[in-house]
């Protein structure tokens, strides 16, 4: 009998743009060193998944306590931006805009072509089923590359053997 | 440093098995390497991936990641990933005898 491979599986259930990359990040890191892919979307994780949702992910400055000036290229590790000014109309747009252009600086692509690259690779993806209801979606919502929407109960029975990651 | 005989040439490896001196490889160890990596045969899609890196990792002084790959040899990451199954990033990497690639994606 063939030996058993190595499983990891993440559960995302963040929609905030850096809350998007752990999974992908080490889903692909995982993949590429020939260890089984499965990511279940939950919460507001289900944003990394559907069409609407998944390229317009932000990062919101407001109650960030790591959001510094650093950021934005300023060398003071300790210098906030004040809550007040996170607040004003455009801030998480600006936000998100500095996260991204980063990101792109180093070759990281957008969310939606992240994980396309993971389901190419083989990743497995599914879609919470008490999430899917409560947000009222449906499968046709969610990209290609989700397999289907299932039961916490139906997850557990899939991650057998698996390291489960929550993000 | 260890050293290790692949394909009738003795060469220099590190603790994970992966070639130090890209300048030693030959075709003949990529073969080899192929093979222990359970990759029977090299077809003309696997030349091209191993070309690429070669060259990129000249180039570059690094061993070029999958995205990178992917970009720069003209293959699909499900090409790369059925070339090179179980597993691409590391069996490219040595099959091209170039160190574990650096970067995260």
């Amino acid at each position: 009998m063939a030996e058993e491979n190595r499983k990891v599986a993440f559960i995302c259930s963040k929609g905030d743009l850096d809350m998007a990359y752990p999974a992908l990040v080490m889903g692909w890191a995982a993949l590429g060193n020939g260890i089984d892919v499965t990511i279940f979307f939950t919460f507001w994780g289900m944003d990394m998944i559907r069409k609407t949702r998944q390229d317009h992910l932000e990062l919101a400055p407001v109650a960030n306590t790591s959001m510094k000036l650093s950021m934005m290229g300023i060398k003071a590790d300790n210098a906030g931006i004040p809550n007040i000014m996170g607040m004003l109309p455009g801030m998480t747009a600006f936000a998100t805009k500095l996260m991204k252009d980063k990101m792109a600086k180093l070759q990281v692509p957008p969310i939606g072509e992240y994980l396309q690259m993971l389901v190419d690779g083989g990743a497995k993806l599914y879609a919470c089923k008490m999430s899917v209801d409560m947000f009222d979606l449906k499968k046709e919502d969610f990209v290609d590359g989700v397999i289907d929407i299932v039961t916490a109960s139906d997850f557990m029975d899939m991650v057998e053997g698996a390291q489960v990651i929550f993000i | 440093m260890t050293t290790k005989t692949i394909a009738g040439k003795t060469v220099q490896v590190n603790e994970e098995g992966f070639m130090t001196a890209p300048a030693e490889w030959t075709k003949d160890i990529a073969v080899e390497i192929a093979k222990e990596e359970g990759i029977a045969e090299l077809t003309p899609a696997h030349w091209k991936v191993i070309e690429f890196c070669r060259q990129d990792a000249a180039a570059s002084g690094k061993t070029p990641t999958l995205r990178r790959i992917t970009a720069g040899a003209g293959v699909t990451t499900k090409e790369l990933f059925a070339l090179f199954p179980k597993g691409p990033a590391k069996k490219v990497a040595r099959i091209s005898g170039l160190g574990k690639p650096e970067g995260c994606v």
